[in-house]
């Protein structure tokens, strides 16, 4: 077996708000999973309900094939780094680190050992007699990372560990906290509403809406292929055109008035076709400006209505056609990159593969 | 500086003056040769300072009061430990009224108060001792503790609680690490600040006081003699040292619990 | 759910209880018992627990005391009144022109007050006094030929040592509920065109009413039951209830009539509060 958590049904909710909702989930052994959503999806709760600080109204929750009911969290194989990283702030960087070695039977030579590796792991060496008042952001996050991981954990849960540092900061801390994850090989548990942190950092992502699970996979087939429109633009921008389709055998055959006649094999599209109506999404990077008033043919022409500069990239928006909602159209400012005006008139081209449906 | 806060700045200090005024005559007084409270001063004395210590009602009456000070300091904490815990860590209906009923005695007529005890105690048939007056005091300090352990809590962040859980300690555990620790300064505050007003306090220990009177009592009893007035002043001013001394020691206290909060950076 | 709902009551009772019950058994029980005695009578030391309203008909019609209670609630009201119009600009002073000494200012203004309350209330007995320490200065230093008398032992004196004596309870509240206002709000008043004077009534004032309210009610509910006060210098003409009620307690022998008095007291307490938060109720909003 290889799902260290299954979380099985579970439901939480606090008076009249359902927090989670009936959510299920199986986290592989090993593995840096996240939980992504915006603030209130229920998040949070979810990982609080598998460290035990919360009790499921309903469902199981399983650790290793165990189900921890009734499990308190003291009891549980399962330890966090907090939000505001709950650094004890009555002693030093010592003795909270050996915080949880208490109850184990350790010689002194054993926890020092201990020690020693744990803050060296995290970048902490010698800051042993440091006071918690004394440290800045990072160091308690480190510290916070050092006396969960030195308990060895089955799972290590991090609740939004990186929203209160500031950018330079958490981008290092987001490739260090990756590294270190690869190192022990423990379970880490990410909760996070930052999508680019969940991309970069997990090998599987949950995305949750509303107290439910709206898809998990890989950070590539998340971003590729969202299960809904929701997920799409949560994760990145995406232009959505409104078209009718007819369904083939192995897709979905669409005359669009933008796009022209295309096709959109099946495991590009989500959701069942009523009324023949089908939601086309691309990503603005999909889409390139191919030429000024030239008029090749299969090109889609239309006009630039505003341009965002972004430094790395440009976003312009382009009216195609009658239709009212203009395209969003990324380009990179890369050597050789053409400059255009508002009111220009220009060819578009898009990669057809990268087209998803959505339906209702 | 505007004219307006020229004048404001002159009236906090005539105000100040005003507010220091009977204060400053303890320690004038005290050292005052005269037997007379009056202007212009005579001359410097310690004598009624050396009276003080041949006084044997004075002593009793001191170690009475210290006996209800500590005891009823220590209950009213202990008490207002519990009470604050459960407001500040739990919701649970019933808990507002229940608080305010508790907070009561702090707006209450002290008269009242001591009056209705008086009443419960003679309808009881129970002899008035300094245990009566214990009682009573735990009760008045009770909300002060609550007020300060209630600010000790709730700069206890919880997830300090749920760290020390998650790291595996059970609830002793993380009472006699986490939280003990973090809210002691609270603890002394509250000790320091009950025993103060306990040893002050009058109407409750003039109504319940049996045979044994306390610091208060005595003193109000020596005000019927105008030739002991200078000896009083001695007493006030040692009294006046003994609370600024507790007083600035429970405000170290308050100030390290509040400054013992865990901050995110 | 339900389950969790029950643990939390379960647990915050658990503590809340012991002091909840000290509460009930030391204050609940002795006002109930104080009442229930207010509806009966005693001769001598012979307690008659037949129900009677006599007590309370005897504390309402007797010309003393309505004069006591008619004292002691204008001497309250009038303590009250100067207690926070002298508080206010204080706390003012201190809150908006107290710059990095706010913690100083505060400290001064509490000293005076660490010397128990007993003690102060003497003082000003013997600063007010006819040889005492007001009038030797002012005759040392040939102000006055005359001790001045219209200073002790009246109502007077009572109101003087009493708003002496509950100032720093007034200064705190006010102070508090000054610092919560939000700065910028003052500046948009100004941006708005608003001068000093009506920035003030128009939004420091209503801003700070919750603790000039509260502070109010914190001096004038203990002020009506003083005892200490009165009797150190109020002489006869000065003199409140809680005399009255210390007296038919111990020397008249008459604790029912103590009984009715307090309770009476703090019924008429009770209500001019009430009232008073009431009419004040428009200000007392969470902003």
């Amino acid at each position: 077996m290889n799902n260290l958590v299954q979380v099985q049904n579970v439901s939480k909710s606090f008076g009249e708000v359902n927090a989670v909702k009936g959510v299920s989930l199986e986290i592989d052994q090993g593995k840096f999973f996240s939980l992504l959503g915006p603030s209130g999806c229920g998040k949070t709760t979810l990982l609080r309900l598998i460290a035990g600080f919360e009790i499921p109204n309903s469902g199981k929750i399983l650790i290793d094939n165990k189900s921890m009911d009734g499990v308190e969290p003291n009891l549980r194989p399962t330890n966090m780094v907090f939000q505001n990283y709950a650094i004890f702030p009555h002693l030093n960087v010592e003795q909270n680190v050996s915080y949880g070695l208490r109850k184990k039977n350790l010689s002194k030579a054993e926890k020092d050992e201990m020690i020693s590796q744990v803050l060296e792991l995290v970048g902490l060496t010698g800051l042993n007699q440091r006071s918690a008042n004394a440290l800045s952001g990072g160091q308690k996050q480190r510290v916070a990372l050092a006396r969960a991981l030195i308990l060895k954990p089955k799972v290590l849960l991090l609740d939004e560990p990186l929203s209160a540092l500031d950018k330079k900061l958490r981008e290092q801390m987001q490739l260090e906290l990756r590294h270190l994850q690869r190192a022990v090989g423990i379970t880490f548990i990410l909760v996070t509403h930052d999508q680019e942190e969940a991309l970069t950092m997990s090998d599987k992502v949950a995305v949750m809406f509303d107290g439910e699970v709206e898809q998990v996979d890989s950070p590539r087939k998340l971003y590729e292929r969202p299960a809904s429109q929701r997920v799409a633009s949560f994760i990145g921008d995406m232009n959505f055109i409104n078209e009718k389709a007819l369904e083939t055998k192995d897709g979905l055959k669409v005359k669009s008035k933008i796009l022209g006649d295309i096709f959109i094999p099946k495991n590009q599209v989500s959701g069942k076709l009523s009324n023949n109506k089908i939601i086309i999404g691309i990503r603005p990077e999909m889409i390139s400006i191919i030429t000024k008033n030239s008029d090749s043919k299969g090109l889609i022409s239309g006009k630039i209505t505003d341009i965002s500069y972004f430094g790395v990239t440009t976003y312009y928006k382009i009216e195609c056609g009658s239709n009212a909602k203009a395209l969003s159209v990324s380009a990179q400012n890369s050597f050789g990159q053409m400059d255009y005006k508002i009111g220009e008139t220009v060819k578009l081209k898009m990669d057809v593969n990268s087209l998803v449906g959505f339906l209702d | 500086m505007t004219r307006s806060s020229k004048y404001l700045k002159f009236f906090a200090f005539t105000y100040l003056i005003f507010l220091y005024a009977p204060a400053l005559l303890l320690p004038i007084f005290s050292f005052n040769s005269s037997q007379i409270i009056a202007f212009p001063l005579t001359g410097f004395t310690f004598h009624w300072f050396e009276t003080l210590l041949h006084q044997s009602t004075l002593h009793e009456a001191l170690r009475n009061s210290l006996i209800v000070a500590v005891s009823s300091s220590v209950l009213a904490t202990i008490l207002g430990i519990l009470a604050s815990r459960s407001a500040t860590r739990y919701d649970f209906t019933g808990k507002q009224i229940s608080l305010t009923f508790i907070l009561a005695p702090l707006v209450l007529p002290e008269i009242i108060v001591g009056v209705a005890l008086l009443i419960v105690l003679m309808q009881l048939g129970l002899s008035l001792n300094l245990w009566s007056v214990v009682l009573g005091h735990t009760l008045l300090i009770m909300p002060f503790s609550i007020l300060i352990m209630n600010s000790a809590f709730n700069n206890l962040d919880i997830s300090l609680e749920e760290a020390s859980m998650d790291l595996g300690e059970n609830q002793f555990g993380t009472f006699y690490r986490i939280i003990l620790p973090l809210v002691f300064p609270g603890i002394m505050a509250s000790l320091l600040i009950g025993f103060t007003l306990s040893l002050d306090e009058f109407i409750i220990a003039f109504f319940l006081t049996g045979t044994d009177t306390t610091l208060p009592v005595y003193i109000w009893a020596q005000f019927r003699f105008p030739k002991k007035l200078p000896t009083t002043m001695a007493l006030g001013t040692l009294l006046l040292v003994t609370s600024f001394i507790l007083l600035s020691l429970s405000e170290y206290f308050r100030r390290r619990a509040v400054n013992s909060r865990s901050s995110v950076l | 759910m339900i389950f969790a709902i029950r643990t939390e009551t379960k647990k915050g009772w658990r503590l809340l209880s012991i002091p909840f019950i000290f509460s009930l058994l030391l204050l609940a029980a002795p006002l109930t018992m104080m009442f229930l005695l207010s509806f009966w009578t005693q001769d001598y030391l012979v307690l008659d627990k037949t129900f009677t309203l006599n007590n309370y008909i005897e504390a309402a019609t007797q010309p003393v005391y309505q004069l006591l209670f008619q004292r002691s609630l204008i001497i309250s009201l009038t303590v009250t009144f100067f207690t926070v119009l002298l508080a206010y600009p204080m706390a003012y002073f201190i809150s908006f022109h107290g710059g990095e000494r706010k913690a100083l200012w505060l400290f001064l203004i509490t000293i005076p007050f660490w010397t128990s309350y007993l003690l102060r209330m003497f003082l000003w007995k013997v600063i007010l006094g006819y040889n005492g320490v007001f009038n030797s200065l002012l005759l040392w230093l040939e102000m006055i030929t005359e001790p001045v008398t219209f200073i002790l032992y009246n109502a007077n004196a009572v109101v003087i040592a009493l708003t002496h004596g509950w100032a720093p309870f007034a200064i705190l509240p006010i102070f508090v509920s000054l610092e919560k206002i939000d700065r910028s709000l003052l500046e948009a008043s100004r941006d708005l065109g608003d001068g000093p004077f009506h920035q003030f009534f128009r939004v420091i004032l209503p801003l700070s009413a919750p603790g000039v309210v509260g502070a109010a009610l914190i001096i004038f509910i203990p002020t009506v039951g003083d005892y200490i006060t009165p009797k150190l210098v109020g002489g006869t003409d000065g003199l409140m209830i809680a005399n009255m009620i210390q007296v038919q307690f111990s020397k008249a022998n008459n604790a029912p009539l103590a009984a009715a008095l307090s309770a009476s007291s703090l019924m008429i307490v009770a209500f001019i509060s009430i009232v008073f938060v009431l009419f004040n109720k428009k200000y007392l909003r969470r902003y």
